[in-house]
């Protein structure tokens, strides 16, 4: 069946964006220390006996993959607890029953992460301006990739939530796989410092191109070119809507 | 009942669900229900009941069969359908920090609905709920909380409600209460299947009845039809002197000798009032035949007896098979 209801996806997002509001302070309290602590060491303490990386001191160069570190995890976690909890709870019967598809589904869930994660990193770049001094090169541009991130990393949460039937396993992926390739992904580098064959390796690392990509509407300068990482984000947003899709279609951890 | 008849709302055919363990759980289950009743699944635990609701409800896969609501394939429908289908699950869950009004409005806009306050509240205040209304769902007993997802089941007035075990560890008082409720609802017009373990409830509320055991439907009847057909009158007769053996003049009636020849039983009729009517030909009898008796006890039989009778039946069949 085609259609799409936007009440029924008014009503899951709208809800689930209350849901947050209700521990808003540490949703957002919590980000808001980690982001400030990492400034204060790596930008403040570290970064102050630091060369310049391509014209850009090294505190405003780790502003976009500490903002990247965040919209990860965030987004990740946001919308895989989002579908986990019903459930967890059995409250996803509700969701089951309605006259609502994967559309509606993804637009409210994932969507309401989403926002969740623009708003976030809204706080964390203003956080940013008290610790150092950072221009946007391309803020359009900006938007549209934190966006398109934050999407992006929704979707694969929302499908982590799915396949997680354990709260341990919810949590394996982001520490096991997304923390350290994160922190691999030059983060806190330029993926150029690193010693052959290592610069090599971690281009085979995603996660390096959404930061370089990040990075680039920033600072206009990357590692690798915007192009290959606008499409890696593109692709990847392609193939976790398809999986949801297949999900959805199947009922496979949804419906027994 | 002709196939496409426009009382019958839902029609499942053939609907059979195993579970990946390899279980069973409906076994080509064949079922009509007509529009504007309501009636109660009966069955022991683990008989199949909550699966076939799931089926209609969009929450089980079948493996094969099909279902038919408002006269047509639900998987060529499944928006139409789901919109006009309401489901009140068995376990109490729901978002326990949200509040009453809000889980209720959160219903009615998953369903594609407008947040009709008027309506909302009308629903509320059907269920005693209205005083509630700004308290989180975890603050309230288990009656209420059940009483919630009522609310939310019929915030976007279904055609057709499923109540799974609504009654489940709900009180005397607010059991009554919730069966007042359930008639008001189908006075609306709304076609109820509910599934029960108390008889009391499928006696007192429903209009049909569908027994089922072990994913397979035994028996669906009118209630009444079916404590006539399979009811039963038993009488005990407490004599004055122990007998050994039926004495001719009363051999005819069913009955039997019990208690080392101190009690008689009767066993018969069906459910109309005959039974009733050939225990006072049996008194007659003893009497003429001079036999004495100090005390009767008579009683009709229940759809509880019905019940254990059948599905003990059942179980006796499938032992033998077993053996
Ligand atoms: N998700 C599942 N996976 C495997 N088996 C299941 C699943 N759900 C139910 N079953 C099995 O299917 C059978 C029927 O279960 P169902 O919940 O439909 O019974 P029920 O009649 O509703 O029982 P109760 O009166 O206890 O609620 C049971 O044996 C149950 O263990
Ligand atoms: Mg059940």
């Amino acid at each position: 069946m085609i259609g799409f209801n936007i009440r029924s996806a008014w009503a899951i997002y709208t809800r689930e964006l209350m849901r947050a509001l209700r521990t808003a302070f540490q949703s957002i309290l919590a980000p808001v220390l980690t982001t400030s602590l990492y400034f204060i060491v790596f930008g403040a303490a570290i970064g102050a006996r630091m060369p310049d990386l391509g014209g850009v001191s090294y505190g405003a160069f780790i502003v976009p993959g500490l903002l990247l570190l965040t919209l990860l995890s965030e987004s990740t976690s946001n919308a895989s607890f989002g579908i986990y909890m019903p459930r967890f709870t059995g409250t996803i019967y509700e969701l089951l029953s309605a006259p609502v598809g994967v559309a509606e589904t993804l637009v409210g869930f994932v969507g309401a992460a989403a926002t969740k994660s623009l708003i976030l990193a809204a706080i964390i770049l203003a956080t940013a301006t008290l610790f150092v001094d950072y221009t946007i090169a391309h803020p359009v541009f900006a938007i549209f990739y934190i966006m398109l991130v934050a999407a992006s990393f929704s979707l694969f949460g929302f499908i982590l939530g799915i396949w997680a039937d354990s709260f341990e396993k919810l949590g394996i992926i982001p520490q096991l796989f997304l923390l350290p390739l994160t922190f691999l992904g030059g983060t806190f580098y330029s993926v150029d410092m690193l010693p052959s064959p290592w610069d090599t390796i971690a281009l085979f690392n995603p996660i390096v191109y959404l930061v370089s990509g990040l990075r680039w509407t920033f600072y206009g300068s990357a590692d690798v070119s915007i192009a290959v990482s606008l499409g890696l984000t593109l692709g990847f947003l392609a193939v976790c809507t398809g999986i949801i899709a297949f999900i959805f279609k199947t009922g496979w951890r949804l419906r027994n | 009942m002709p196939e496409n008849s426009p009382d019958t709302i839902l029609r499942l055919t053939g609907l059979t669900k195993t579970y990946p363990g390899g279980l069973t759980a409906m076994d080509n289950v064949d079922l009509e229900i007509r529009k504007g009743e309501i009636f109660a699944l009966l069955g022991p635990n683990g008989a199949g009941k909550t699966t076939l609701i799931g089926a209609v409800c969009g929450l089980v896969t079948p493996t094969s069969g099909t279902i038919k609501v408002f006269g047509e394939d639900i998987r060529n429908n499944w928006r139409g359908a789901r919109a006009r289908i309401g489901l009140v699950p068995q376990e109490l869950s729901t978002d326990m920090f949200e509040k009453v009004i809000r889980s209720v409005s959160y219903s009615r806009g998953l369903f594609g609905l407008s947040p009709d306050k008027a309506r909302i509240e009308e629903v509320l205040r059907s269920l005693s709920l209205w005083d509630k209304r700004d308290e989180q769902i975890r603050a309230l007993s288990g009656g209420m909380k059940r009483r919630v997802l009522i609310a939310k089941a019929m915030a976007h007035e279904p055609d057709l409600l499923f109540l799974d075990e609504p009654t489940a560890g709900v009180d005397v008082e607010l059991r009554k209460d919730m069966w007042r409720l359930i008639g008001q609802m189908r006075e609306r017009g709304t076609t109820i299947i509910l599934t029960t373990h108390y008889i009391e409830e499928a006696e007192e509320m429903a209009d049909r009845v569908g027994i089922i055991r072990q994913g397979k439907i035994l028996m669906v009847d009118d209630k009444d039809a079916m404590i006539q057909r399979l009811g039963t009158t038993e009488a005990v007769i407490e004599l004055a002197k122990p007998m050994s053996a039926l004495p001719p003049a009363i051999a005819h009636f069913p009955i039997t000798l019990e208690k080392d020849g101190k009690e008689l039983c009767y066993r018969g009729g069906d459910g109309s009032g005959k039974g009733r009517a050939e225990v006072a030909e049996l008194t007659k009898a003893l009497v003429r035949a001079d036999i004495d008796y100090i005390g009767i006890d008579i009683r009709e039989s229940s759809l509880e007896d019905i019940f254990v009778g059948l599905v003990e039946n059942h179980a006796d069949e499938t032992t033998g098979e077993a053996a």
